[in-house]
């Protein structure tokens, strides 16, 4: 077997394109999904109502079906029912729900270990639940997940190579495309491949230096 | 010979000097309590005795044992010495019997029948003879030191260590476990025990070791120890703790 | 056009489903002898060889699934064999299940408290007497609940093999699709399918959990 990359380099335009595609994608998806998350997570620990059961229906659904099939109900399904959505929104979509439903279970496990005595000085101090949870509860339980949130918020951006499948131009795309026209798969896919292990690299990295600073009140204590 | 003799012991964790230079012999049948407050070095040096930490110099001699430091098989180290720890550390997944078991089969290729008849013994010598076929998650805390305790026995040690045996159970069980540690003073076994019980070193041990950031600072028998301190630490110590 | 009814859709989706349970079936079994080689790989008191498998786990937690199928794929064809896609989402699959269960191994040994080593130790048993009765069996206990929930994800990542034409449930709906064309009957259809697959396993997972952690023996 000869590997010859050389036949790679006309292609750096799309690579850069694809790369930039899947960055920008993860980015806002990853914001959104952790604001869903923390909504999903405020209903589903407040009282028993029909809202958390129609929410816990939503996050089980997402957490037992696989991504790619959730992204062709998204695409496929909802137009043809006419609601008319790009491939681009459908993927931001898809990835905000997914990252949503599994983020909001594990921020429901920090949650359950805020210390009730924290709630019980909240509610002292006379802040309605929705207040103690924005100021009490969130940013504590954001902090003891953490690390969980971290791997998730990764496992998202490499399963959105999967858009590339409703022909979104991410990383992916691009290496089939350029695998179209070149014929070097393995060369091909051996590099992008590369790229996504460096970007998740990067992310890890990333959340570990916002992490170190929006949670610098845990430093001194266990974490 | 001293069963147990310790020569200018030193044992550091990176940069902090923890045992800096600890020199004691320990007779056969003596019981010595080694005090102090935490971060004198005194579970450091009793982990030492058993290499649980590997010392950097000095030399320990257990019986006709020498410990410089340097790898030893665990087969070899636990011929003459038994531990106790502060969180009983028992089996969860295995029965008492089991627990008391199961080392002198894999370790030792001890006869089955003979070992069982031992643990039965050790067992009821610890007053838990009835416990013979639960699961540790079905006693309490202090029923399950007395079985480690047991477990400790059944390989018949020359000097049994005990690491803050009482530290970890609730007041009212506290007194079983001495109970037990007395009655194995009295028949002679020669213990080791790093405690917070002041009442209990200074009625069972027949000799109290006060050790201060990593040496030791005083020592002698109990009664002029606890009542004629010499040194102004031994003193705060005391009056810190009664 | 081919007029499809409802039961023809349902009956060629529960047909091609049965592509979905054999090949999870594969995976795993797969997944798991290698995984618990790496695993032992990973806890062995050599170097060079705990690296190796912590290097191997990296590289297949960190990188698409998806591009693991085409490199499979690909990769083979570039060596000059002509593989199936069955072989390479067999291959595929079975690697990635390898490195996610010898990490979820790994921490359920290092979830065994250190007192029970030190336990082991002072009682004369070595490394490997300690492993085989004191820590693995403990291992095994905590291990379960993490496994059958990690199975899910097995069964899911299998629909990506549809993309290198696999035809499995979700090769089968677009299939299905492209004929009828009735994307969100048939998607939904498709999706209700894994979901039957799926959530029985994770509330069994869960339910272990429970029982587990409820049982005081950890």
């Amino acid at each position: 077997m000869e590997l010859d990359f050389s036949t790679l380099v006309p292609y750096a335009g799309e690579l850069v394109q694809g790369f930039v595609t899947t960055v920008v994608l993860t980015a806002i998806s990853t914001l959104a999904g952790l604001g869903l998350a923390s909504l999903v997570a405020y209903v589903r620990s407040g009282k028993a109502s029909l809202l958390g059961r129609m929410l816990g229906g939503y996050v089980e659904v997402t957490r037992n079906t696989p991504f790619i099939v959730q992204l062709f109900f998204l695409f496929f399904g909802l137009s043809a029912l006419g609601f008319k959505i790009s491939a681009l929104f459908a993927a931001f979509l898809a990835m905000t729900l997914n990252l949503g439903a599994y983020s909001a279970e594990i921020l429901r496990a920090g949650i359950e270990a805020t210390d009730r005595g924290q709630l019980e000085a909240a509610r002292a101090l006379g802040m309605s639940r929705l207040q103690s949870y924005r100021h009490v509860v969130l940013i504590p339980a954001f902090a003891r997940i953490y690390p969980a949130l971290t791997s998730q918020c990764i496992i998202v951006m490499l399963g959105s190579a999967v858009v590339s499948q409703i022909s979104v131009f991410d990383l992916t795309y691009a290496a089939n495309f350029i695998q179209s026209r070149n014929f070097r798969g393995f060369e091909v896919y051996l590099v992008v491949t590369l790229i996504y292990l460096l970007l998740a690299v990067g992310m890890r990295q990333a959340f570990g230096f916002v992490g170190r600073r929006a949670f610098a009140f845990r430093q001194g204590g266990n974490a | 010979m001293a069963l147990v003799s310790v020569n200018d012991l030193h044992k550091s964790f990176g940069d902090l000097e923890v045992l800096k230079g600890i020199d004691l012999d320990v007779e056969a049948g003596e019981v010595v309590a080694i005090i102090g407050r935490s971060g004198s070095g005194k579970s450091t040096f009793l982990r030492c005795l058993n290499q649980l930490e590997r010392h950097d110099k000095g030399t320990i001699r257990i019986a006709d044992q020498y410990l410089d430091g340097k790898a030893m098989s665990p087969g070899e180290l636990s011929k003459n010495v038994g531990m106790v720890f502060q969180s009983f550390n028992l089996f969860p997944h295995k029965t008492v019997g089991e627990n008391v078991m199961l080392a002198p089969v894999i370790v030792r290729q001890e006869d089955k029948a003979k070992t069982e008849r031992v643990a039965r013994e050790v067992l009821d010598k610890v007053g838990l003879l009835e416990k013979f076929d639960a699961y540790p998650a079905q006693l309490s805390g202090g029923q399950q030191q007395r079985v480690a305790i047991a477990r400790a026995l059944a390989m018949n040690p020359k000097v049994l260590l005990c690491d803050e045996v009482t530290s970890a159970l609730d007041p009212e069980l506290v007194g079983e476990v001495l109970r037990v540690l007395e009655a194995l003073a009295r028949e002679g076994m020669t213990l080791i025990l790093v405690t917070h019980e002041m009442k209990f070193a200074q009625d069972v041990s027949n000799r109290v070791v006060f050790m201060h950031q990593g040496r030791i600072h005083e020592q002698g028998d109990p009664q002029t120890l606890f009542k004629d301190p010499k040194t102004a630490e031994l003193r705060q110590f005391i009056a810190s703790v009664l | 056009m081919i007029e499809f009814t409802l039961w023809d859709i349902v009956r060629n989706l529960l047909l091609a489903a049965r592509w979905t349970i054999v090949l999870s079936l594969i995976a795993f079994a797969g997944g798991a002898t290698l995984g618990m080689l790496l695993t032992l790989l990973r806890l062995s008191s050599l170097k060079p060889l705990r690296l190796l498998a912590s290097v191997y786990v990296d590289l297949f937690q960190g990188t698409p699934l998806l591009m693991q199928l085409f490199l499979a794929f690909f990769g083979a064809a570039a060596l000059g064999f002509d593989v199936s896609a069955w072989t390479a989402a067999s291959v595929a699959l079975t690697l990635f299940t390898s490195a996610f269960l010898c990490d979820i191994w790994r921490g359920c040994v290092e979830a065994v408290p250190s007192g029970q080593w030190q336990a082991s130790r002072v009682l004369g048993m070595n490394y490997m007497q300690s492993m085989r009765h004191i820590i693995l069996p403990q291992a095994l206990r905590l291990s379960v609940p993490p496994t059958v929930g990690f199975s899910v994800q097995v069964i899911k990542g299998t629909a990506l093999a549809s993309v290198i034409g696999f035809v499995e449930l979700t090769k089968a709906g677009t299939m299905l699709n492209n004929a009828a064309f009735a994307p969100f009957t048939i998607f939904a259809l498709v999706a209700l399918v894994y979901f039957a697959l799926c959530y029985p396993l994770s509330c069994y997972a869960r339910h272990l959990e429970r029982k587990l952690y409820g049982s005081g023996i950890r």
